[in-house]
């Protein structure tokens, strides 16, 4: 078999190669990426680096998040390394992401957190180093950032039930298809929703909240069961871009119509585009990724420059649906 | 994790431990079928369960619906038994699954390929990434943990790579979404009838034919089987490429579902597929295991999660139930083992 043996050997070499290329890019992990621009120089003589840690890597919203923070970084002229986890729940890796990037010794961190608490110590070490941090989509419970950008998600959430409800006719029986019972992001657009409900909508009940970890198939699944659960169901609420998608997913397999169910979602992708074109989706929340990776890049120059940013930076959420899908102000927050 | 030589030799001072002895396999054959019927009739159980907590449950609509969700899963499961009774475990079904996806996607879209090679190419990856862990298994002699966990993460990066971080899109790509929901037959989802004719074919394979006996051969013993004249290494090289070819049907399965290649999803896919088949009866050890099992452990897997989402329990019990549906079947197992090996 000494073909064999020898196209083996030279797979594995192959393969050790091309992970050893992966981790070698990022200096942590194959899902990290790093962009220069820009080559100006600050008052310190030399080149700005800024370190961005994002929660997630793969999703387009992070893509367009990182797209944003380029653009500003380059119109600064910084360099900027923008990496993430491959999936969002890996807490470990980020964290492992973020001690990396404190021993690159930047000149700032910008960074998301996907757990508010695991973060704490690694803040400790950046401070001790001296390597200023401002956050983005989600921050750390640490007094030590000095600034964050991100979307209010708690009014993004209510802003979606504003809408269900008006499409719902102010009554009736909704569910909730959510991302994460852990991560900020998931439990504010959750709460959101629910606490506006609760408080402006007597006659709306919300009949179940179940989690699909933005994965599409266990979303779909989710939904198909809450919705033969709930014969009455009038609308379901999906708090980010695959759990939506599941749901609509849900919608196409049993065969409803547009209109059968009012289905919100959040955040975008071609394919909650394509559904709120067809109609199967009545209508989304968009975030402004770009404004949140230009406002984090924006706030560390700030903050290296000796300036103070605002501490919140409120990014905005907007409602869109067919008829403002490509408008002016809508279209460029939208991410294929 | 390749073979447990201990708990055979206690069963070769009794009888001859040649390949195909009839005694032993019939043996083998029985405890199977008692783990077997335990997944069977916790299956049932669990359908008349659910089928009384909710009124919804025993429709056509829902059950179907469960038929669907376990599609996949069940797809990779039937190659990834046949990994495990030659006592191997493959570790990069879930995202080689994603990286076959990818692959079709993207030559479908990009390289415009026709619609046969599309899929083609999808289903080759698969075989190729089979073909790769076998040799690194049987060849460099690598245990299949460490092989295909290698392969798992360099699947992970070259999806991701491969799409350009991005999800592909298939939906210019006319009738490839019928591929999974369209319905050949009756109100049945093709992707089902994928998954019931590949176990039939998987069945055939390894109950029937030469690769299938040396599966339970190299499972049961492997250094007996190499001495009474197989050539273990092809053969481990060849059965772990047929595994294969299930990762890139899968593959092929789970971008026409979704109408797009999505680089982030497969990963925890294939614990999920490792579950039914031990559910199934099949050993982690090696040496026996059916198709047949793999096929109701997928479903009783299926059925409990949909089921306690349609009972509404909430996510995180769901997986603490789900924990310990596994754990019993693996505790069972071992427990089996204890009894009849030592």
């Amino acid at each position: 078999m000494r073909t064999g043996k020898r196209i083996a050997v030279v797979s594995v070499a192959a393969a050790v190669v091309l992970t050893l290329a992966g981790c070698a890019s990022s200096g942590a992990d194959p899902s990290g990426s790093t962009s220069d621009s820009g080559s100006s120089s600050d008052a310190a003589g030399g080149d700005i680096y800024i370190a961005m840690v994002s929660k997630g890597f793969q999703h387009q919203f992070w893509q367009t998040v990182k797209l944003g923070a380029e653009q500003r970084a380059e119109e600064l002229g910084v360099r900027i390394t923008f990496e993430g986890p491959a999936q969002e729940s890996e807490i470990e890796k980020q964290l492992e992401m973020l001690r990396t990037a404190i021993e690159k010794k930047p000149d700032a961190i910008a960074y998301a957190a996907p757990d508010p608490e695991a973060c704490v110590s690694l803040y400790d070490e950046a401070k001790a180093a001296g390597i200023p941090i401002v956050e983005f989509d989600a921050g750390c419970n640490s007094d030590y950032a000095s600034s964050i950008a991100k979307t209010d998600s708690l009014g993004a959430g209510a802003l979606a039930a504003d809408h269900m409800a008006d499409l719902i006719g102010g009554e009736g029986e909704v569910a909730i298809v959510c991302h994460s019972q852990v991560n900020p992001t998931g439990v504010e657009r959750r709460d959101g929703f629910v606490n506006q409900i609760e408080a402006e909508y007597p006659d709306i009940t919300i009949v179940d909240i179940q989690y699909g970890e933005g994965d599409h198939l266990v979303s779909a699944a989710v939904a198909k069961a809450m919705i033969a659960a709930n014969p009455n169901l009038k609308g379901i609420y999906a708090t980010n871009e695959g759990s939506a998608i599941g749901v609509v997913n849900a919608v196409n397999e049993l065969g409803l119509q547009p209109g059968d169910l009012t289905v919100v979602g959040f955040d975008s992708g071609q394919a909650q585009i394509d559904a709120i074109n067809n109609g199967m989706m009545a209508g989304a929340i968009t975030q402004d990724p770009i404004g949140i990776g230009a406002d984090a890049v924006q706030a560390a120059y700030d903050v290296i420059q000796g300036k103070t940013p605002e501490k919140v930076i409120d990014t905005g959420y907007f409602w869109y649906d067919k008829t403002n899908i490509d408008a002016a102000d809508i279209a460029p927050l939208l991410y294929k | 994790m390749t073979t447990n030589l201990s708990a055979e030799e206690g069963k070769s001072t009794h009888e001859p431990t040649r390949v195909g002895d009839g005694r032993a396999r019939a043996r083998a054959f029985v405890r199977v079928q008692i783990q077997q019927s335990l997944a069977f009739v916790t299956l049932v159980v669990l359908l008349i369960f659910f089928s009384i907590m909710s009124p919804a449950f025993f429709t056509w609509s829902f059950i179907s619906g469960i038929l669907l969700s376990t599609a996949v899963i069940g797809i990779l499961a039937l190659g990834t038994t046949f990994v495990i009774v030659t006592g191997g475990i493959d570790l990069s079904v879930g995202t080689g699954m994603t990286l076959c996806a990818v692959m079709t996607a993207v030559s479908l879209t990009v390289w415009h390929v026709p619609f046969f090679i599309g899929v083609l190419v999808g289903v080759i990856t698969g075989a190729l990434m089979g073909a790769i862990n076998g040799a690194n298994v049987a060849l460099l002699k690598l245990p299949p943990f460490i092989a295909t966990l290698a392969m798992m993460l360099i699947a992970q990066g070259l999806a991701l790579v491969i799409s350009g971080v991005r999800p592909v899109y298939t939906s210019s790509i006319a009738g490839f979404k019928n591929i999974a929901l369209g319905e050949l037959i009756g109100s049945l989802p093709n992707a089902v009838l994928i998954l019931f004719v590949g176990a039939i074919i998987a069945y055939i394979v390894l109950s029937k034919t030469i690769l299938g006996r040396y599966t339970y051969a190299i499972g049961s013993n492997e250094g007996a089987t190499r001495l009474s004249g197989v050539n273990t290494s092809k053969w481990m090289i060849l059965i772990y490429t047929f595994a294969g070819v299930f990762t890139g049907v899968a593959g092929v399965v789970i971008a026409s579902r979704l109408d797009s290649a999505q680089p982030q999803l497969g990963l925890g896919y294939e614990l999920q597929a490792i579950a039914a088949v031990i559910i199934g009866g099949t050993s982690l050890l090696g040496g026996r295991g059916t198709i047949m099992g793999t096929l109701i452990g997928a479903l009783v897997m299926s059925v409990l999660i949909n089921g306690l989402r349609i009972i509404s329990v909430d996510t995180e019990w769901q997986n603490v139930v789900v924990g310990l549906v596994i754990l019993i079947a693996v505790v069972t197992d071992s427990w089996r083992q204890r009894r009849a090996g030592s």
